[in-house]
C-alpha cells in the first residue's frame, strides 16, 4: 500500500516541461497547504495547462519534482488520480446522459459503491435545487447549471483536491457568484481548490495566487500582498503589469 | 435612420423548444459604438447572424444600412464586415495569404484601404508569413479585424471578439475599436465581460434572448435605483454569510475583494451603515457607499427579471 | 473571375500543406497498384504439400519429383506419420497431402490400376479445388508419358483461348476497380472534407457575407480535386503499362472523357455529402462507408456481380461506379470504340447531371 510522503495538498520544486527547445514551463516551485483555494493564473500560452496537466497526472515532467496528495508526479500517477477531481470549461458532463446517469458513471468510476452513490447524488441533486430535473439531458440544462452540476460531481467522491480549469468562463455574473459559493463551502469541508480563471474579481476570491508568465512563476502570494507589491488596487493591475513583461506575444 | 435596426425579432431552435432571441428590438445610429453584453446562451450570436442575414428570424423585421436583411440580403452582404467568434481564419495558410484572399473575395486590394487598417496591421506585419494557426490568440484577433476591414466596410459585426484573448490584447482591441469609430463606421461588438460595457458609446445587457436594458453605460449606471455599498473584513466569506441573513439586507454577493450589498429600506442606510460599524464584530470591517459597476447593474436587473429572492444556489 | 481564380489558388495551398491529404492524394494509388499487382493475385503459388510415400519405387519418385519441379507447389520435408500430417495441417505449414500406398508401382504394373491419396486444407475452398486441379493434372500428363501409344477411341480435345489476357493476368481485372476506387475517395470523401472544414472553422460564414457568390464556393472546391483526380489517373495509368506490363488496346481520349464524366459524378457526391453534414468526421464516414464500401463491393471487380442476391444487383444498377467499371473495361482492355458504351456513357452522363443539379440547387447560402 502506497503511502503519501507529506501532507501538503501540492508540492512543486523546479518542475520544468520542456518540448525540444521550447520551455512550456520553466522551473516553477510552489506550495499549496489542504483546504486552501488557489489561484492559478496566466495569460494564454504562458504554460498554465501544461502545468495542470502535470499536476493531475496526466503527463511526465522533463525535471524538477512534484508531489500532488503527498503522491509523486513521475511514478505515482495513478494513485494522484485516484485522489483527485477536475473540471474544466470544455468538457464536464455528457451531453447525451440524465443528471442522474452522469452523476453514477462519474460515482462507479471513482469506486464509490451503489448505496454509497444513491445517498450522496440524493443529497447533491438537492443542494443544487436539481431535484425536478434529475432524468433530463445534461444538454438541455443551462449553461450555467451545467458548471455547478459539473463541479458537484468532480467532487462527488470527496477528492483531496479539486483541479478546476477555467470553470466559469462565459456564465452569467449571478451564476459564477453561485459558482464560487460552491467552491467556498467545497474548502470548507477541507477540500483543497486549484483553479485557473480569466476574471480577475475571481482572483480575489482566492486564498492565494500564483501568476505564470512566458513558463516561469513571476507572482506568488495573497492577492492583498501582490497589489501592495505592485502598487495597484485591483488584481487587474497586478496582472496587467505582470502580463506585459512577457515575451511570448 | 437608423444604420442597424431590428424590430420584433424572435428566433427560436429545435421547433420552438429553445427562445434563442425573445422578441428583441433595438436600433444603433450611424458610427456609433454599440456593445451587446451578456454571458454565452442570451441570443448574442443568434442576433448577429441574424443581422448578417446568415440566419432568418422566425418572425420579425431588420435592416443594416437602409437595407432589409431578407429582400436586400445580398445588398447586406456586400456592404458588412463580419468577425465570427473563434476568429474563423484560415490556419494553413500565412498572414498575408488570408488578408490577400478576402481582400479579393471583397473585390478590392490590400492596397486600396490600407489606412484603415494600417494601425493594426503594423503590428502583425513582422509576422506575414507565418501560418495563421501558429499566431498567438492576440495576433489571429487583429489578422482576423484586418480581415473584416478589408473592403471598407459599412458596418462592422464582431462577435465576441476578445473571448479566448489575453487581458493585455483585450485593452489593445477596445482601444483600436474606439480609432475605428472615428473613420465613421458603425460597430456592433458582442462580449460576455461586463468591464468591457464602459468602453461603448450604448449597450444592451442581454440574457436568455431579453434585452434588459439599452441606454449609455452611464445612464445605466445612474438607473440602478438604489444605493450600493461595498463591505469588507478579513473573513469575507463569515461576512457573506452574516450579511444574507441580516432582516436589513436586500441582496448581498461577492465581488472581488468586497461585498456589494443593496439594502431593503434605503432612506434608513445611514443609520443602518452606522449601527453596523460600531455592532459588527467582524475583523476590519469597513463599509462604504459606491457607484455601481455595469456587473452590478446586471446581476441587479437579472434579479428583477428572474424573481431571485435569494444569491444562495436556489435559483428558480 | 479574379475572385474565382485566388479562391482556387487557395484551395491548392490547402492541399499542398496538408501532408495527410498528399499521402492519400499521391501515395494511395501508388500502394493499390502496387499491392493488387504484385502481392494479390487470385493465382494460387508456392502451396505447401508434404508427401508420405509408402512406396519408395521409381513411379512415386518420378510423380513427387514433377510436383517438386512444378511451380505451384512447394514440397516439405517428407512425412513418416499421419499424426504428423494432421499436425502440418493444423500448423498451417501444409495445405495438401500426397501419399502413395506402398507397393505403388507394383499395383500400377500389375493391375494397371493404382491409387493414390490426396488430402487437402478445404477450409479455404477456392485454393483446395485448385489444388486438387494441379496434382490432378500432374499426375495425368504422367499418365499419358506412361501410355503414350495407347488411342482412346472418342476424343474431346479442348482447344482455349483466353481472350483479353491471355497471360491471364489477375491483375488486369483489378485496375479499372482501383481507379474507380480512387476516384471515389479524391474526388467525393475529400472533395466533401474540404467543404465540410470551411463550416467547422467558421471561414464559411465570412464567405457568405461578402460579394462572392455562393455557388462560386462549390466551383472552386471541386476545380483542384478534379485536376489532382486525372493526375491520378495518368499516374494509375502510367504505372499500369510501365509497372504491371498491361496493354492500353483503346483510345486514351475516350478513357480520359469518360474519366472525366465520372469525376464529375463523384464531385457532385461530394458536394451533396457536404450539403448536408457540418463535421469533417461524419463527411468523411459517410464518403467512406455509405460511398466506398458499396463501390468496392458491388462494382464486380472484386467479386462476380451475378453470383449475388437480386437484392444487391439492384443496388449495384444505381452505382456510377458500375458503368464506369464496364465502359473502362470495354475501352482500356477489349480496346472498343464509343459504340460499344454508349448505353453505360448515357446513363452516367445522366447520373452526372442529375446529382450536379441537384447539390447546386440544395447548396445552403444561410446557416
Amino acid at each position: 500500500m502506497e503511502k503519501a510522503v507529506n501532507n501538503k495538498a501540492i508540492t512543486c520544486k523546479n518542475l520544468s516541461k520542456q518540448f525540444g527547445d521550447f520551455k512550456a514551463v520553466d522551473q516553477i516551485t510552489l506550495d499549496v497547504n489542504q483546504g486552501e483555494i488557489f489561484g492559478f493564473l496566466g495569460a494564454n500560452g504562458a504554460g498554465k495547462t501544461t502545468a495542470m496537466r502535470i499536476l493531475c497526472g496526466l503527463s511526465y515532467p522533463t525535471s524538477g519534482e512534484a508531489t500532488v496528495a503527498g503522491f509523486n508526479v513521475y511514478n505515482q500517477q495513478e494513485k494522484i488520480k485516484a485522489n483527485i477531481g477536475y473540471m474544466s470549461q470544455k468538457f464536464s458532463l455528457y451531453e447525451t446522459l440524465t443528471v442522474m446517469e452522469n452523476i453514477e458513471f462519474y460515482g462507479g468510476v471513482y469506486g464509490l459503491s451503489r448505496s454509497e452513490i444513491k445517498v450522496r447524488s440524493e443529497r447533491m441533486v438537492g443542494t443544487l435545487g436539481l431535484t425536478n430535473e434529475k432524468k433530463k439531458l445534461v444538454g438541455e440544462l443551462p449553461l450555467g447549471w451545467k458548471q455547478k452540476l459539473a463541479f458537484s460531481v468532480a467532487i462527488f467522491h470527496r477528492p483531496k483536491i479539486v483541479f478546476l480549469d477555467e470553470p466559469t468562463g462565459g456564465v452569467d455574473p449571478v451564476t459564477r457568484r453561485q459558482f464560487w459559493d460552491l467552491i467556498y463551502e467545497a474548502a470548507a469541508d477541507g477540500i483543497t481548490v486549484f483553479v485557473t480563471t480569466h476574471y480577475m474579481d475571481e482572483a480575489e476570491y482566492c486564498n492565494r495566487i500564483s501568476v505564470m508568465v512566458d513558463g516561469r512563476m513571476e507572482a506568488l502570494d495573497t492577492p492583498a500582498n501582490l497589489q501592495k507589491e505592485f502598487n495597484t488596487n485591483s488584481m487587474d493591475g497586478v496582472f496587467l503589469q505582470l502580463a506585459r513583461r512577457a515575451k511570448r506575444s | 435612420m437608423a444604420d442597424v435596426a431590428l424590430t420584433n425579432i424572435v428566433k427560436t431552435y429545435n421547433k420552438g423548444k429553445v427562445k434563442a432571441v425573445n422578441n428583441i428590438s433595438l436600433s444603433v445610429e450611424k458610427g456609433e459604438l454599440f456593445g451587446l453584453i451578456g454571458p454565452d446562451g442570451a441570443g448574442k450570436t443568434s442576433i448577429f447572424r441574424i443581422l448578417t442575414t446568415l440566419l432568418p428570424p422566425d418572425s420579425g423585421t431588420a435592416s443594416v444600412n437602409g437595407f432589409d436583411i431578407v429582400k436586400d440580403y445580398k445588398e447586406i452582404r456586400k456592404r458588412v464586415g463580419y468577425m465570427p467568434g473563434k476568429f474563423s481564419l484560415y490556419q494553413d495558410l500565412s498572414v498575408e495569404e488570408n488578408l490577400t484572399f478576402f481582400a479579393t473575395i471583397f473585390n478590392t486590394t490590400i492596397q486600396e484601404n490600407y489606412n484603415l487598417i494600417k494601425d493594426i496591421y503594423e503590428q502583425i506585419k513582422p509576422f506575414s508569413n507565418r501560418l495563421a494557426g501558429k499566431l498567438s490568440g492576440g495576433m489571429k484577433q487583429k489578422l482576423a479585424l484586418c480581415c473584416a476591414l478589408i473592403h471598407k466596410p459599412e458596418v462592422l459585426f464582431l462577435d465576441e471578439p476578445t473571448t479566448g484573448v489575453d487581458v493585455v490584447s483585450r485593452k489593445e482591441f477596445w482601444e483600436m475599436l474606439k480609432r475605428l469609430k472615428e473613420q465613421g463606421i458603425t460597430i456592433l461588438v458582442s462580449t460576455p465581460y461586463m468591464d468591457e460595457a464602459s468602453l461603448c458609446d450604448r449597450i444592451a445587457l442581454i440574457q436568455k434572448g431579453n434585452i434588459m436594458s439599452i441606454d449609455t453605460p452611464q445612464n445605466i449606471v445612474t438607473n440602478f435605483g438604489a444605493s450600493l455599498f461595498a463591505a469588507k473584513a478579513t473573513n469575507l466569506y463569515g461576512l457573506l454569510k452574516d450579511f444574507r441573513v441580516d432582516p436589513a439586507v436586500d441582496n448581498c454577493y461577492a465581488f472581488g475583494q468586497y461585498l456589494h450589498l443593496t439594502l431593503k429600506d434605503d432612506s434608513n442606510s445611514e443609520t443602518t451603515l452606522r449601527e453596523w460599524v460600531t455592532k459588527k464584530q467582524a475583523d476590519a470591517f469597513e463599509i462604504k457607499r459606491i457607484t455601481p459597476t455595469i456587473e452590478d447593474c446586471f446581476i441587479h436587473l437579472m434579479r428583477e427579471y428572474e424573481g431571485l429572492t435569494e444569491l444562495n444556489g436556489k435559483s428558480s | 473571375m479574379k475572385q474565382l481564380l485566388a479562391f482556387i489558388r487557395k484551395e491548392f495551398y490547402h492541399v499542398f500543406r496538408d501532408k495527410r491529404t498528399l499521402l492519400i492524394l499521391f501515395g494511395l494509388p501508388v500502394v493499390q497498384i502496387a499491392l493488387f499487382g504484385f502481392a494479390l493475385s487470385s493465382e494460387v503459388k508456392n502451396i505447401g504439400i508434404a508427401v508420405f510415400d509408402h512406396a519408395h519405387d521409381v513411379t512415386s519418385q518420378q510423380i513427387i519429383q514433377r510436383v517438386r519441379t512444378s511451380s505451384y507447389f512447394e514440397v516439405k520435408d517428407p512425412v513418416i506419420n499421419y499424426d504428423e500430417i494432421e499436425e502440418r495441417f493444423k500448423e498451417g505449414s501444409i495445405k495438401c497431402a500426397l501419399i502413395f500406398p506402398p507397393n505403388f508401382a507394383e499395383d500400377l504394373g500389375r493391375s494397371g490400376r493404382a491409387q493414390v491419396q490426396i488430402i487437402t486444407d478445404a477450409s479455404d475452398p477456392n485454393t483446395a479445388t485448385i489444388v486438387v486441379n494441379y496434382l490432378g493434372a500432374i499426375l495425368a500428363s504422367y499418365q499419358h508419358q506412361l501410355n503414350p501409344t495407347i488411342q482412346i477411341p472418342y476424343q474431346i480435345i479442348p482447344q482455349v483461348r483466353q481472350l483479353y489476357n491471355e497471360e491471364q493476368n489477375g491483375s488486369l481485372n483489378f485496375i479499372p476497380g482501383v481507379i474507380a476506387l480512387i476516384f471515389m475517395i479524391v474526388s467525393t470523401a475529400l472533395t466533401s472534407v474540404s467543404v465540410v472544414r470551411e463550416k467547422e472553422t467558421g471561414t464559411m460564414e465570412i464567405l457568405l457575407v461578402s460579394p462572392f457568390k455562393p455557388i462560386m464556393v462549390l466551383v472552386a472546391k471541386t476545380v483542384p480535386y478534379l485536376v489532382l483526380s486525372i493526375i491520378n489517373l495518368i499516374i494509375i495509368l502510367l504505372l499500369s503499362v510501365f509497372l504491371l506490363g498491361v496493354e492500353i488496346r483503346g483510345s486514351l481520349i475516350l478513357l480520359f472523357a469518360e474519366s472525366i464524366l465520372f469525376i464529375i459524378t463523384c464531385l457532385s457526391l461530394g458536394l451533396l455529402i457536404s450539403n448536408n453534414t457540418n463535421s469533417q468526421k461524419t463527411a468523411m464516414l459517410i464518403s467512406m462507408m455509405g460511398m466506398m464500401l458499396p463501390t468496392l463491393l458491388l462494382t464486380g471487380f472484386m467479386f462476380p456481380l451475378e453470383n449475388m442476391p437480386w437484392i444487391f444487383q439492384a443496388v449495384s444498377h444505381i452505382l456510377p461506379s458500375r458503368y464506369y467499371y464496364i465502359i473502362i473495361k470495354a475501352v482500356m482492355l477489349k480496346g472498343l470504340g464509343f459504340s460499344y458504351v454508349w448505353k453505360e456513357t448515357l446513363i452516367l452522363a445522366g447520373m452526372a447531371v442529375f446529382l450536379l443539379t441537384v447539390a447546386l440547387k440544395k447548396f445552403k447560402t444561410t446557416l
